[in-house]
């Protein structure tokens, strides 16, 4: 009696390691299509944008005349942007993530604010920006302003900052607190001078991040209502502003060819602040978090 | 006795000094208050969402009827003796370039997560996620920019009858944009798919391919199809692709070649311009904002509902 047949078996086993390997190809051709898009995006940009990129176009304020254009407003603007965004956003997602860590205890107000962090995560950024006109630039008669903008964007990418904050907090284990209370500290002493101080590189590589999505949201400032062409820099919270992303914005709008090279060399500026701060956490990341 | 001795240790200063400072009871009470009012920011954040959402689009019901609003099939509010308000054409907008980014997204996401999870190696690996995570982080602004100047012409080459804003360009460049999303989310539900199982199944003679789609992939279904659920919802709220290359022209009908217009590139399209505070319009891009959130509200919700629900305990 013969139960399997060695040569039928055989020329399955054949097919089945060639489609093995067929689809291994498959796969691999899906994962470089992701990179051939980033590389082909890069190069682009690059190289419509690099003949434009010059000192003059990083001083000089948006214009008309393609050639005299350049991104100093911009630039500027999106520099005091961050200056609010960075404090109000990381002071308040790190507090609700001590509260959320440390002190909250499982109840139904607690698990409601939790699932609020995540849904608010989904929000589309247009709807951040929405939020924005209503409250701060026409309720609250901000205006047009740094400030609005800033209190937008910081609102936008809260739920980021929290959540990372959250697992670095997590990540500092137990007998750390434990010692800490060992030696008589409060709470509160042992939550600022021995759990915040480890979770700080985390903190922190989060943040940034959190933050490198900021800069390049669009979204937000065109529902606002950010203006594009601006001779001048703002001088005061309060005063209106342009950002990075919404000079792109207007740039590739126009018409003429020449400004979609404009549009290229504000795109380099826009991926080079990017990359820096990325390198800074990713810097941090390596150099400062500790494995427990 | 010597003075010395009668008064009390170093230590026991310390302590005594400690239990007679009220300043630090006090902070301990305050501090978890102060933490509690910065957690309610987020809180009082979809409040404000949800409140300014239903607010506008209540006065903009006041002038528009609700049944014109969702059943209507034409959206022209600019032409200025009857305007209508009828949501369909800009939903119908959305609903294509989503369509045509998630066919976009899934075969190439789930290819690259497959690859990434079950053939490469571990240094091929943490080579690739990186890179991912670039692709992730590429403003949508450059991405718009990348659609209109380079997707477009292209596509144009190959089908004539393009034009120059359509669906097909956002579609792909916001597929193009969510692929990191769906391979990062569906590697890590593959990835914690036990070692065991896919030993088991080796050990019978089964190839890596039958591991990956027969055992492997049925395992981590709950974790991939929540990726593509939140794909889908960053699709539908995606605002720059589709303002930059999709166009302005609100259609209704199932034609990708012509000029489109999504309900984020509607917003935009009233904010840029000159619509004055208070006059229907403005109240309108509140009405399709509150549309929007619901959309991608709904998404998100099914997503958790999905990966908790279905989720296979090892």
């Amino acid at each position: 009696m013969r139960y399997l047949q060695q040569e039928h078996v055989m020329k399955r086993m054949n097919k089945r390691l060639v489609w093995n390997r067929v689809w291994k190809g498959v796969f691999i051709a899906a994962t470089s299509f992701a990179l051939l898009a980033l590389a082909i995006l890069l190069y682009r940009i690059l190289s419509q944008g690099m003949g434009y990129l010059n000192f003059d176009f990083l001083t000089n304020f948006a214009s008309r005349i393609p050639e005299n254009a350049g991104i100093k407003a911009a630039l500027v603007g999106s520099l005091c942007l961050m200056a609010v965004v960075a404090p109000v956003s990381i002071i308040l997602g790190v507090s609700t993530a001590i509260y959320l860590e440390e002190y909250a205890k499982k109840n139904k107000l607690n698990d409601f604010i939790r699932m609020n962090i995540s849904n608010l995560a989904g929000v589309p950024s247009i709807v951040f920006g929405l939020l924005g006109l209503t409250i701060f630039v026409r309720m609250l008669g901000m205006g047009k302003s740094i400030l609005a903008a800033g209190l937008t964007m910081s609102l936008l990418i809260l739920p980021v900052i929290i959540v990372a904050a959250q697992e670095a907090i997590r990540a500092v284990p137990k007998d750390q607190r434990e010692a800490s209370y060992g030696m008589g500290a409060t709470k509160w002493q042992t939550i600022i001078r021995v759990v915040i101080p480890a979770a700080i590189p985390g903190i922190l590589t989060g943040s940034i991040l959190a933050l490198s999505r900021a800069i390049g949201e669009t979204a937000p400032l065109v529902v606002i209502g950010i203006p594009v062409i601006l001779q001048f820099l703002p001088t005061g919270m309060l005063d209106t502003f342009t950002a990075l992303p919404m000079q792109i914005f207007d740039w590739a709008k126009r018409p003429q060819e020449e400004f979609q090279y404009v549009a290229s060399a504000g795109i380099i500026v826009l991926m080079a602040v990017l990359i820096f701060m990325n390198s800074i956490a990713v810097f941090i990341r390596n150099k400062f978090q500790k494995r427990y | 006795m010597t003075s010395k001795q009668q008064e009390s240790s170093p230590v026991q200063q310390m302590i005594a000094k400690s239990r007679n400072r009220k300043g630090k009871k006090v902070i301990e009470k305050i501090i978890p208050i102060g933490l509690f009012l910065a957690a309610s920011i987020s809180v009082l954040t979809t409040f404000g969402i949800v409140f300014t959402l239903i607010f506008e689009t209540v006065e903009f019901f006041t002038r528009v009827s609700i049944t014109d609003y969702l059943f209507g099939k034409e959206w022209l509010p600019f032409s200025g003796k009857e305007p209508l308000y009828g949501i369909l054409p800009l939903i119908l907008g959305t609903f294509k370039v989503t369509l045509i980014a998630i066919l976009v997204a899934v075969p190439f996401g789930l290819g690259a997560a497959i690859y990434l999870s079950e053939y490469a190696s571990e240094r091929v690996r943490k080579t690739i996620k990186p890179v991912l995570e670039v692709l992730a982080g590429v403003p949508t602004i450059v991405y718009g920019f990348f659609a209109l100047t380079f997707v477009t012409p292209i596509l144009q080459a190959i089908i004539p009858s393009l034009k120059i804003f359509n669906a097909v360009s956002p579609g792909i460049v916001v597929g193009i944009m969510v692929l990191p999303m769906i391979a990062s989310m569906s590697e890590d539900a593959m990835s914690s798919v036990p070692k065991s199982i896919r030993e088991g199944a080796l050990g019978l003679g089964a190839t890596k391919l039958e591991v990956s789609l027969k055992v492997v992939l049925p395992a981590a279904l709950s974790g991939i199809i929540a990726s593509i659920v939140l794909a889908v919802s960053r699709a539908i709220g995606e605002t720059m692709i589709v303002s930059l290359a999709g166009g302005s022209t609100p259609r209704f009908d199932f034609g990708v070649t012509d000029s489109i217009q999504t309900m984020t590139a509607y917003i935009v399209q009233v904010t840029t311009g000159d619509a004055g505070y208070g006059t229907t319009i403005y109240y309108s891009i509140y009405a399709v904002g509150f549309t929007l959130f619901i959309f991608t509200l709904v998404m998100n919700l099914l997503a958790t509902y999905i990966s908790k629900r279905f989720r296979e305990e090892y």
